[in-house]
């Protein structure tokens, strides 16, 4: 080919490519995202509830969940298997994702043809608020009130399945889904190395921060701690915030409700707070590059004195260091009860064009009944209503667990996990963290970058 | 082909036929050859060129993934150009050129260079198929072993010990000095060896009565280089330049697993980005917008290099 008939082919060629660009865009003229659900709850929603799925017929109910880890993967195959078992009529076709494989693909699931009829939403705004606001999923008040879940649940764990039906406010309104599971993010301890330092169990900010500075002089690494996952820094810090700010505050902040600021001294001492911890060697030195797991081998390895975690990681660290190691969450002063993040898992919610909704809430009830909440906990599983004769044994972390979650669960000590503010929030905290934390931020740059996310997403609301 | 082009005009025109004929010749198109692309054309159409419609016209819009999107215009694109994080990301995409491209490339031509001197080496293939094999390992699988090695207990800061170096370890994906170049050096790792073994078989072309004639004019080994090697090593060194500038700049499972485009965003890369905002944070206009400019800088990039291609006419 010479060099004229070549240009000129190459000329043909982008004329072709425009014009079949400029053709597709044209024929594919409506906007994405027009014309899905957003028709579908009212009239649906409002009909009498059957609660007995013998009478449904034949059903096959898709249903999508997260529990991937060993106790949450024993506990649903065990109840799927016993529903199906009481209900021959109905078979559950079960499909288990991680959870980050799961915040990728439901939205492709939900808005496609076919939707399961069960699914695990996550709480916030980025999650089922969006789907709320694309009317993908329905409200669930009716069978709450069949089943008696509004008694049954503290209000406060209800409030974080709710959204109003246009998706645009959180914790009011319709109810939307419930959850099986309770966790909180607190502090594990290596029994004998508090001891051999003389050490109580910490209870309030300045406990633990005595603590700290007594394993530092003494050579003991006081906390294991890896951020390369980023993860881990939103439960550091919202520790140390929840201390620092108070329950109003946190609650306000990311709630996005009143007029607190992320740069308000509340916040900011909890980021000066950090800082210092940091430069102190509090969290031992490249951190930044250590990834999560790394950090919890070190803490059940016995290198550490405390480990900032949630409940779900007492089932890997308990095989490793049996009795010796317990769990608590601070208060805000000695004598209050215990105030951290923490949540429930994510929430059970039926598919506004589920073509039995019915049968989804049995199902969904009978993972959240008595029964339910008891083979959860017998799997290893933290019940998000611990069943009265559920009594893990004592000295196990598994019985600190549960005290902490009762008393933070029902003395309305839960806070949000902060990444729930925005929805960007959690690329946001998370980098900042690392930055603080490496001395890149001072503490006011830090709160200002989280403001200013805030500030973003109140005005595009 | 000889089937579709049987007439007399199309049968004696030579390479660089005047171009008063080929003017003629415009007028004719022959349709029927179009026929025998249609079903390529097809395959084109549906897997790439309706995507690409659609990426385009999603970059127009906010739109959450699920719910009903809205008008945007172009405010998704001067958004890209305003936020500092965004543009940081570009900036990274272009530092891993240097890392995925230039060094490899450097390095290659001087191993290739040094291996054809050496003349015939024993074992010459089983080296070649080493240095090859990062490019038939998995990325993710890549990007685990590196996270291991550069880890704070990992085996490189070990070997710094050891050898009494302890003031240089540190966690090297989690300091904001080296992580870029920490996943950079990856990178390198990655595309050193398609390089090389691109350049040994381009030298292999090489008429070998060159490096004769070199020798007998005296040509010293780096005059031979630069007087045979390099320049017949051009198309070579094209096409591993397009190669591995678009996997430098479409890098994203690698930051994926080892940083996620951490510490801070000290390694946030543009295709990355494009993955944590269409599906993580919801905002797939945005999305959208960043994978368009991103195509857009690969083309231009891509079509730039290609000048450097000698031209096939050979005059």
């Amino acid at each position: 080919m010479t060099e004229r008939t070549s240009r000129r082919t190459r000329r043909r060629v982008i004329a072709a490519a425009a014009l079949a660009t400029g053709v597709l865009t044209g024929m594919a003229a409506c906007a994405p995202g027009q014309g899905s659900g957003s028709s579908a709850d009212s009239t649906k929603s409002a009909g009498p509830v059957s609660t007995d799925p013998a009478k449904a017929g034949k059903v096959t109910l898709t249903a999508w969940d997260q529990n991937t880890d060993p106790g949450t993967n024993a506990s649903s195959e065990a109840l799927n298997e016993a529903f199906m078992k009481k209900y021959p009529n109905v078979t559950i076709k079960r499909v288990s994702r991680s959870f980050s494989d799961l915040k990728t693909t439901l939205k492709l699931a939900l808005s496609s043809a076919n939707p399961p009829d069960v699914v695990q939403a996550n709480q916030g705004y980025p999650d089922m608020g969006a789907f709320v606001k694309a009317g993908l999923l329905q409200p669930v008040d009716r069978y709450a009130k069949a089943y008696g879940w509004n008694t049954s649940f503290p209000s406060q764990l209800l409030d974080l399945n709710r959204f109003t039906s246009d998706g645009r406010t959180w914790k009011t309104g319709n109810l939307y889904g419930v959850s099986q599971t309770g966790e909180i993010v607190g502090i594990y301890y290596n029994k004998a190395k508090l001891k051999a330092l003389g050490l109580a169990v910490p209870t309030t900010l300045p406990e633990f921060e005595t603590a700290l500075a007594k394993a530092k002089s003494s050579g003991l690494q006081p906390i294991s701690y890896g951020d390369a996952d980023k993860s881990p820094g939103i439960h550091l810090f919202g520790v140390v915030q929840a201390a620092t700010a108070g329950k109003e505050e946190v609650r306000k902040l990311v709630f996005n409700e009143g007029d607190a600021k992320w740069t308000d001294p509340g916040t900011l001492k909890a980021a000066t707070t950090l800082r210092s911890w940091a430069d102190k060697g509090y969290l031992g030195s490249g951190f930044n590059g250590q990834s999560k797991d790394q950090a919890v081998a070190a803490f059940a390895g016995g290198k550490s004195l405390f480990l900032v975690d949630g409940t779900w990681q007492a089932a890997v660290v308990a095989p490793k260091m049996k009795t010796n190691v317990g769990f608590t969450a601070l208060s805000p002063a000695t004598g209050q009860p215990p105030l951290t993040q923490g949540g429930q898992g994510l929430a059970w919610a039926v598919t506004s064009t589920s073509k039995h909704p019915d049968v989804a809430a049995a199902y969904i009830n009978f993972l959240v009944d008595n029964n339910g909440m008891k083979v959860s906990a017998d799997n290893g599983n933290l019940p998000a209503l611990p069943p009265a004769d559920y009594k893990p044994a004592s000295g196990t972390v598994a019985a600190d667990v549960l005290t902490q979650w009762k008393s933070v669960s029902q003395k309305d000590g839960l806070l949000p996990y902060l990444d729930y503010t925005t929805p960007t929030f959690y690329d946001t905290l998370t980098a900042a963290v690392q930055e603080l934390t490496a001395g890149q931020l001072t503490p006011k740059a830090f709160t200002d970058q989280l403001q200013s996310d805030y500030s973003s997403f109140q005005n595009s609301r | 082909m000889a089937v579709t082009a049987p007439r007399p005009t199309a049968r004696n025109r030579l390479a660089g036929a005047p171009t008063g004929r080929s003017a003629r010749r415009r007028g004719r198109v022959q349709w029927k050859g179009y026929l025998y692309a249609l079903p390529a054309l097809t395959v084109l159409t549906v897997f790439l060129l309706v995507p690409l419609g659609q990426l385009v016209q999603i970059s127009l819009y906010h739109w959450d993934g699920v719910s009903a999107s809205t008008w945007a215009g172009l405010t998704n694109y001067t958004d890209i150009a305003r936020d500092p994080q965004l543009r940081a990301g570009f900036l990274h995409a272009f530092v891993l050129i240097l890392f995925f491209s230039v060094i490899p490339i450097a390095l290659a031509l001087l191993l290739a260079a040094v291996t054809t001197r050496a003349g015939r080496l024993r074992g010459v293939s089983v080296f070649r198929a080493m240095i090859f094999l990062p490019q038939v390992v998995a990325m993710v699988v890549t990007a685990t072993a590196w996270t291991a090695i550069y880890a704070p207990d990992g085996v490189l800061n070990a070997a710094l010990r050891t050898v009494g170096m302890e003031a240089v370890t540190r966690p090297w994906l989690g300091d904001f000095s080296t992580a870029l170049p920490a996943v950079g050096l990856i990178g390198t790792w990655l595309q050193i060896g398609l390089c090389l073994v691109l350049f040994i078989a381009g030298i292999g072309q090489i008429p070998t009565e060159l490096y004769e004639a070199a020798k007998i004019d005296g040509a010293g080994a780096v005059r031979e280089f630069f007087a045979i090697t390099l320049p017949g090593l051009r198309g070579q060194i094209a096409v591993a330049l397009t190669l591995t500038v678009i996997a430098a700049l479409r890098t994203f499972d690698l930051v994926y697993v080892a940083t996620h485009g951490g510490p801070g965003n000290a390694t946030s890369l543009p295709a990355f980005e494009v993955y944590n905002r269409a599906f993580g944070t919801g905002q797939v206009g945005s999305a959208s917008a960043i994978a368009v400019v991103l195509t857009a800088v690969i083309l231009l990039l891509t079509f730039l290099i290609t000048k450097l291609q000698p031209k096939e006419d050979g005059t």
